[in-house]
């Protein structure tokens, strides 16, 4: 990673057009984060205590059922943001988080994050609406993928 | 026997043999079929019409290398009578064919500029032509990056090749399955995902996609919204093609028919049709 | 062949110059067809004298009611249409288009021995021979049985005087007078005096004439025509207003007056059968028993069945409603769009023949009352139409 956290921020296509101000706020809440391939990120049920925001590698989040193993449900990419559980109660994960390659992410800490939501609702309102479209395009993607499209009709 | 009269040639299939079966899924074989010498020209994208023995006949797009023209490959995925005897052909024997038929892929279009191979299933096959042809004369074009999504891992066709090309300079290749399997290291989620994180400069990227109808109307929305225009959208529909040019109107799709106008259309040739339901 | 004007050569001559007629016909090698009473209907079949033709019957036709009735004349052509028109003839219902043996030999059937002649092909009917013409031979490919039949097919044309009740020819513009390609055509004159006018649109329609017995036409026979004509044109049964069609209809793609049509609608493909421009067809392989050979057979289609849009895992059309609509848009919208004419001649055949007597002209009319593009919302989806059904 190359410059602060603040640049990196600043340039990241999830928070254009937030103001320098915002980006400042999410950077007293940013700390850079490395993942190794095969190195766990979270687990599901523990507290979701943060998002990330990764910068390059892949990340499959998972869920275990017994006789199946794990399952992925979902990779995310250079780009992508992690997690949002902690945006809600119980604010507990409900996938394992895995690096499938070496990672590199911003870590957002979520206590962090609330305090400044709560503080400036409309650092909140452009934070939950940059939220609001990831979660409308994984739902979407979702969707797509129940659909089983490619599947023997 | 008499000789067809020149009428009727195109509605009567030719006889050839298969020279060799390849397994490519549980349900997929493509077969390669050797034409009389001469071959069968065709182009990216064209369709032939194929008859097993006594069962009937069905349209499947020619997968194989338009360079190639002395070997007619077509990929055939098993899902009725009739695709069940075409994948259960063994070599030697023969088949129908009729044809080539329908319209190319807009290549002529795609020069100059990015081109984006999307494709969903079995709907690379129609789409391996176009890579083969970039291939042949690489430099007429910007980046090119193949975006593959499939139901899984062992859905993925003519993986052998796709690692080759992924192996090479040529092509980006992006794939991803719906479903992860053990073993699958690669990424999950749905084909659309793969826009986003493919290098092209939309402006003036051709994108050709192919895949279910759905796939593919998901896939042109999130092209737009990554800035390719309508007009460089090139889409390959299917509807029931049974004589291949324009006589029997199983085809029709709004005013089209999809075996002489189509297979491939361009989404702005189609913007009202792209919505409606059961058209 | 050349086309030649209509009052080129008009001749009279009585009734039973129609016997002479056939058998000048039948001498140069045409089989002749024409209307004959079959099971209590009008159908087209070969005919070897006036007395197989339907002498003094008249039709009477409604929404789904078609009845014979005994007129108090002799007139020869006394009805309207028959449910069957000539397409089985041209385009026939089923057709072996080759025999494939399992070495690799294809055969083909022998080619249609004797030239058709129609006699008594109406306006409206003459019309959809074009359309048909424009369909299936001036694409990219032929087809080989129409062109073989169509190739050589002598057409004696009758005019409407007395329109049926499910007539609408005056509004697709196909009648009730022929237009052109017909190389004899002729009005009944059932006045004082029963004759026919005749006039020959061809070089071998003139020939034909030539060779009957008649007195040149004369102004009161031209007066009279054209007036039985004229006020045939004022009686038809249905009237339709085709202007903007098109656009109606592309535009009320997703009206719930499909629906409501959907719900009368039995899908079971009459008014295809009938419908004198409907080509579509599919094809069967009916293999040999002990498989050394299979026919390819071709059948007369409907996009009213489930198979016809059948793709790997199911129909595209699974609806009835989305079926009607492709029915209907096609015949008066998207066939301008293919084939550059209208795919309706107005002959009123799938109104007669529609068992439940789903009438186009009245959803035509019901598309135009209920037109999405009257009310202010985008074309986006089905929603309740202000005054609309449901």
């Amino acid at each position: 990673m190359t410059g602060t956290v603040f640049d990196t921020l600043r340039e990241h296509e999830f928070f254009a057009d937030l103001s320098d101000e915002d980006i400042g706020i999410l950077s007293a809440c940013a700390t850079p984060a490395a993942f190794a391939a095969g190195q766990v990120i979270f687990r599901e049920g523990g507290p979701a205590d943060a998002c990330y925001l990764i910068l390059r590698g892949d990340v499959a989040l998972e869920v275990t059922t017994p006789g199946r193993g794990a399952h992925v449900v979902q990779t995310l990419h250079g780009g992508d943001i992690l997690g949002w559980s902690w945006l809600f109660p119980p604010r507990r994960w409900m996938f394992d988080a895995q690096a499938l390659t070496d990672t590199a992410a911003i870590r957002l800490d979520a206590r962090c994050l609330r305090a400044a939501i709560d503080a400036d609702h409309e650092f909140g309102y452009q934070l939950l609406q940059r939220f609001s479209q990831v979660m409308t395009a994984r739902l979407q993607a979702a969707r797509l993928q129940l659909m089983d499209v490619y599947g023997a009709p | 026997m008499a000789l067809p009269d020149p009428l009727i040639a195109p509605l009567v299939p030719a006889w050839w043999p298969v020279r060799s079966v390849r397994r490519e899924l549980a349900d997929t074989v493509t077969l390669e079929i050797e034409p009389p010498p001469g071959g069968l020209v065709f182009e990216p994208g064209q369709f032939t019409m194929l008859s097993a023995f006594g069962i009937g006949e069905i349209p499947i797009s020619i997968s194989g290398d338009p360079g190639a023209p002395h070997a007619l490959v077509q990929t055939i995925r098993s899902v009725g009578p009739v695709s069940s005897a075409l994948t259960a052909l063994r070599p030697g024997d023969r088949i129908g064919v009729r044809g080539p038929f329908g319209n190319g892929w807009p290549l002529e279009d795609a020069r100059g500029a990015d081109v984006l191979v999307v494709a969903g299933g079995i709907g690379l096959a129609p789409l391996r032509p176009v890579l083969y042809t970039i291939l042949t004369d690489r430099d007429a074009y910007g980046r090119v990056s193949l975006l593959y999504g499939a139901r899984s891992p062992s859905g993925l066709l003519y993986l052998d090749e796709i690692r080759g090309w992924m192996a090479g300079l040529d092509i980006d290749v992006l794939l991803t399955v719906d479903r992860g399997e053990p073993g699958w290291h690669g990424s999950v989620g749905v084909v659309t995902d793969l826009i986003r994180r493919a290098s092209f400069e939309p402006a003036g990227t051709t994108a050709f996609v192919c895949g279910p109808e759905i796939m593919m109307r998901f896939t042109k929305q999130a092209l737009e919204s990554a800035g390719v225009d309508e007009e460089r959208i090139a889409v390959s529909m299917e509807r029931n093609m049974a004589c291949g040019v324009g006589l029997c109107g199983h085809c029709q799709f709004g005013p089209f028919f999809v075996c002489k106008d189509g297979p491939v259309f361009r989404c702005s040739d189609m913007v009202e049709l792209c919505w409606l339901k059961e058209v | 062949m050349t086309q030649r004007s209509a009052t080129d050569a008009a001749v009279v001559f009585d009734p039973a110059t129609i016997d002479l007629l056939i058998a000048e016909l039948s001498d140069r090698g045409y089989t002749v067809l024409g209307p004959r009473v079959v099971s209590d209907a009008i159908v087209y079949g070969p005919v070897t004298s006036s007395s197989d033709l339907p002498v003094g019957i008249r039709d009477r036709q409604d929404a789904a009611s078609y009845r014979l009735e005994d007129r108090d004349d002799d007139a020869v052509f006394g009805y309207v249409c028959g449910p069957q028109g000539w397409k089985r003839f041209l385009h026939p219902p089923e057709t072996t288009l080759f025999t494939a043996a399992a070495d690799g030999d294809v055969s083909f059937p022998p080619p249609a021995d004797a030239p058709l002649a129609f006699l008594g092909v109406r306006a409206c009917e003459l019309a959809a021979i074009h359309v048909q013409d424009r369909v299936l031979l001036e694409g990219p490919v032929a087809d080989p049985v129409y062109r073989s039949n169509r190739d050589r097919l002598f057409i004696v044309a009758v005019d409407c005087t007395e329109p049926g009740g499910t007539c609408f020819c005056a509004s697709t513009g196909t009648g009730p007078a022929a237009g052109e390609g017909f190389d004899i055509a002729m009005v009944e004159l059932l006045d004082a005096t029963h004759r026919f006018l005749a006039r020959a649109g061809t070089d071998l329609g003139a020939e034909v004439l030539a060779a009957l017995p008649s007195r040149p036409a004369r102004s009161d026979d031209q007066e009279q025509a054209g007036r039985h004509v004229a006020e045939a044109r004022t009686a038809m049964g249905r009237s339709v207003d085709l202007d903007g069609v098109e656009e109606l209809l592309y535009a009320n793609a997703v009206n719930p007056h499909w629906e409501d049509i959907a719900r009368r609608c039995l899908a079971c493909t009459n008014c295809t059968m009938v419908c004198p421009t409907c080509f579509c067809t599919t094809a069967e392989d009916r293999p040999s028993l002990d498989l050394a050979s299979f026919d390819r057979v071709r059948l007369w289609d409907s996009c009213f069945t489930l198979d016809f849009s059948y793709i790997h895992g199911g129909p595209v059309r699974s609806s009835v409603s989305a079926r009607y609509r492709q029915w209907m848009t096609h015949k008066l919208a998207s066939w301008h769009a293919q084939f550059g004419t209208g795919g309706c001649v107005g002959c009123g055949r799938c109104i007669t023949w529609c068992p439940v007597g789903i009438d186009l002209t009245e959803e035509v009319r019901r598309f135009r009352d209920t037109d999405l593009r009257r009310i202010a919302v985008p074309v986006a989806g089905p929603f309740p139409v202000e005054g609309g059904p449901r």
